[in-house]
């Protein structure tokens, strides 16, 4: 793709220039340049102020979650980062800490992702490598379409569909290695509405992207990579992991990234699936809770004041800048990966 | 190919969305019976065709089956009622941009509420209507058991975790002749904020005799058990729960066929009927003055009257006791009158409670003098 686009876009400046210098040769070429430089000024224009604009945008939700959050966290009777509670109700006793909402947000983003990255990669190689011409494309709008579909339907399959399929696998997992704190019986009694089943059903919601990326990343490994491997006698698994896979790393790498950030802002399913609980989160993937995002939702409706609204807001302001961290780390990676191919 | 692609996803969505509309269920279709108009007042049609009504969900599926009412007297005219909750209901009315507002609490006088909303009815009095009665069901899945009987303390020793057994002798002792299993009790509660939690709490707080100390609010504050997000999420746990226990309106406890537990408020339990809430209703002091119809639960919950199921939610509709427009006040009248009266019928069949005659007049006085 990459060798396919530059030519192209390396023909269209000069069929504009011969277009423009047809109805009068020395004339055109004069007024052919002052086109091309108002055109060129216009594009510039229009390209920086896009830029600026998301910067801004961005900039400006930063500055409304810190106005919001400010008030409310200089009268939180709660240590705000290491505090299990949030009591938000009362805007006279505002106490409300974000750990919990921090760690569920985490492990169920990272549980997702340590399930959707393996297969959206064995996905990518497959409609990239393997499948026939024929095969790749109708499969590849299946994969797509799978982002087509409303986050609550996600949430609801979860909870009344797949929830009482994995039971058994729950229950398997549990008694055999309950020993370990990822898997010890959890604070919830509502058969499925765990961090487990949530934690799944975030996988096959954030598989669309990191699919869609690797296979567009991979797609553009350049033919003579391949066809030198193959010249010199690899097979089909050798050209995948000396030419496909070092070139598509990194795009790899913020494709998962990307899901990830799905994964840590997910609201409605999450919402839908996982139950709340007064006690502690312990790690346990059988545990129920809330992540910052649904700790949201389920309170947005009431919320009569500002000073409540603003302590909710000051939870959203961590999933920003922790989503902004997971980002930066994203770009580190790439960045490195990028330096060693 | 790209067109061709979104022309699919397009296409996919399109269907879901059809599919989606056919599920929606419409809670008033085949419910019929029950007659409530005593006297039906005339009703006048002329005035604004469209109101706008927002606040309180707990009372949006009663206000579907008014709307319906209204229409069938009123052609030509709607109320859109948007359900974004009780607090939603207030700001919005008080700041005007709604004809009426709907919410689970009266306006309140010490934060100003009650203030914000005499300006936005041009310096007049607004009042608190209490229009809609949901009764909420101590809703149980016990295997084997069909019949169980609870009080006030009981329930809040049940879900503040006091008690952790279904066979406990506490139990036991209000439900003679029921053998209970021995089983842990499930508490389930509603995980986002809600009118409901809120006046389920009160109740215990009200009926407990000193039990439940946890207070209240719209947050579950029992410390115990599970919570699952809306009614019909907390009814769907319960069901595939067993041993589980929760509070939820009436209507998600019949869908899911859940045991429903009787009240025993002193005088033998009382089931969960239309007869026994009605006298429950009936039986409400009201704390407002004149046609600003306050309720006082609290003194229901605690005294209930004999043979009356207390636990209820009101929900208020907020309006002006003047100061609207002539057209506006005319339609706010005539779909007051409407719900009160004809929309009474088909309230049972989407799990509220009807208003008993005596209630009823005194709201229709109250709305009659609307102006």
């Amino acid at each position: 793709m990459t060798e396919r686009t530059a030519p192209r876009s390396a023909a269209v400046v000069p069929e504009a220039g011969v277009a423009l210098a047809e109805p009068g040769p020395p004339v055109g070429e004069i007024s052919g340049r002052t086109f091309v430089q108002r055109g060129d000024r216009i594009f510039h224009g229009l390209a920086t102020g896009s830029g600026a604009f998301v910067v801004a945008l961005i900039g400006a939700i930063g500055v409304f979650l810190l106005i919001q959050a400010i008030p409310p966290l200089l009268v939180d009777h709660a240590n705000f980062l290491t505090s299990r509670e949030f009591e938000a109700g009362d805007p006279t006793n505002l106490r409300f800490g974000i750990l919990d909402l921090l760690l569920v947000t985490v492990e169920v983003s990272v549980f997702a992702l340590l399930l959707a990255m393996p297969v959206g990669l064995g996905i990518a190689l497959f409609l990239t490598q393997y499948a026939p011409r024929r095969v790749a494309r109708p499969f590849g709008y299946l994969v797509d379409l799978l982002a087509a579909v409303p986050s609550i339907i996600f949430g609801l399959w979860g909870l009344f569909v797949l929830a009482p399929v994995l039971q058994p696998l729950a229950g398997w997992l549990q008694y055999h290695l309950g020993s370990v704190f990822l898997f010890s019986p959890g604070n919830v009694h509502i058969d499925g509405a765990t961090l487990f089943t949530a934690g799944i059903v975030l996988a096959v919601m954030i598989l669309p992207i990191i699919t869609a990326i690797s296979r567009e990343v991979f797609q553009r490994t350049p033919r003579a990579h391949i066809e030198a491997a193959l010249a010199l006698g690899a097979t089909k698994w050798e050209v995948v992991r000396t030419t496909v896979l070092p070139f598509g790393r990194s795009g790899y790498i913020s494709a998962s990234m990307l899901g990830l950030g799905r994964a840590l802002g997910e609201t409605i399913a999450l919402t839908v699936i996982l139950a709340a609980t007064p006690q502690i989160f312990t790690g346990s993937l059988f545990d129920g809770g809330a992540t910052f995002a649904s700790k949201i939702a389920l309170a947005f409706a009431e919320l009569n004041n500002n000073l409540s609204a603003g302590a909710f807001i000051a939870a959203g302001l961590v999933l920003f800048v922790l989503t902004f961290v997971v980002n930066a780390t994203a770009r580190a990676v790439i960045a490195r990966s990028g330096a060693h191919p | 190919m790209t067109l061709q692609r979104y022309g699919a996803v397009l296409a996919l969505a399109a269907a879901g969305a059809l599919l989606l509309s056919a599920c929606g269920s419409n809670p008033n279709a085949g419910a019929s019976g029950g007659s409530s108009s005593a006297g039906s007042p005339a009703v006048d049609c002329s005035g604004k065709k469209n109101l706008n009504a927002e606040g309180s969900s707990a009372q949006k599926n009663a206000m579907d089956v008014f709307i319906q009412a209204y229409q069938q007297k009123c052609p030509g005219s709607n109320v859109a009622y948007n359900p974004t909750g009780s607090g939603a209901g207030v700001k919005q009315f008080t700041a005007g941009l709604v004809d009426f507002g709907g919410s689970d609490s009266a306006l309140n006088s010490t934060n100003g509420e009650t203030t914000a909303a005499a300006a936005r009815c041009q310096n007049n009095p607004a009042w608190n209507l209490p229009m809609v009665f949901g009764p909420i069901a101590l809703a149980y899945n016990l295997n084997g058991v069909s019949n169980l009987t609870l009080n006030g303390e009981i329930a809040a020793k049940i879900f503040s975790g006091q008690l952790t057994m279904w066979n406990d002798p506490a139990i036991a002792a209000l439900n003679g002749g029921v053998a209970l299993p021995a089983e842990p009790i499930a508490v389930v509660f509603r995980s986002d904020d809600s009118g409901t939690t809120d006046n389920f709490q009160k109740y215990l707080t009200a009926a407990s005799k000193g039990a439940w100390t946890k207070g209240a609010g719209k947050k579950f504050t029992g410390g115990v058990g599970s919570g699952a997000q809306g009614s019909a999420g907390v009814a769907q746990a319960v069901s595939s729960t067993e041993g589980a226990i929760a509070y939820v309106e009436l209507s998600f406890a019949q869908d899911n066929k859940l045991g429903i537990a009787k009240l025993d408020s002193g005088s033998g339990g009382v089931a969960l009927t239309g007869d026994s809430v009605g006298k429950a209703i009936d039986g409400a002091k009201i704390s407002g003055q004149g046609n600003d119809l306050v309720l006082d639960l609290t003194a229901t919950y605690a005294n209930p009257p004999a043979g009356s199921y207390p636990l209820i939610l009101a929900t208020y509709e907020l309006v002006c006791s003047k100061g609207y427009d002539a057209a506006t006040a005319t339609a706010v009248k005539a779909f007051l009158t409407v719900a009160a009266t004809d929309g009474q019928a088909n309230l049972p069949a989407a799990g509220y409670a009807k208003l008993p005659a005596t209630f009823q007049q005194k709201l229709l006085t109250a709305i009659a003098a609307i102006s």
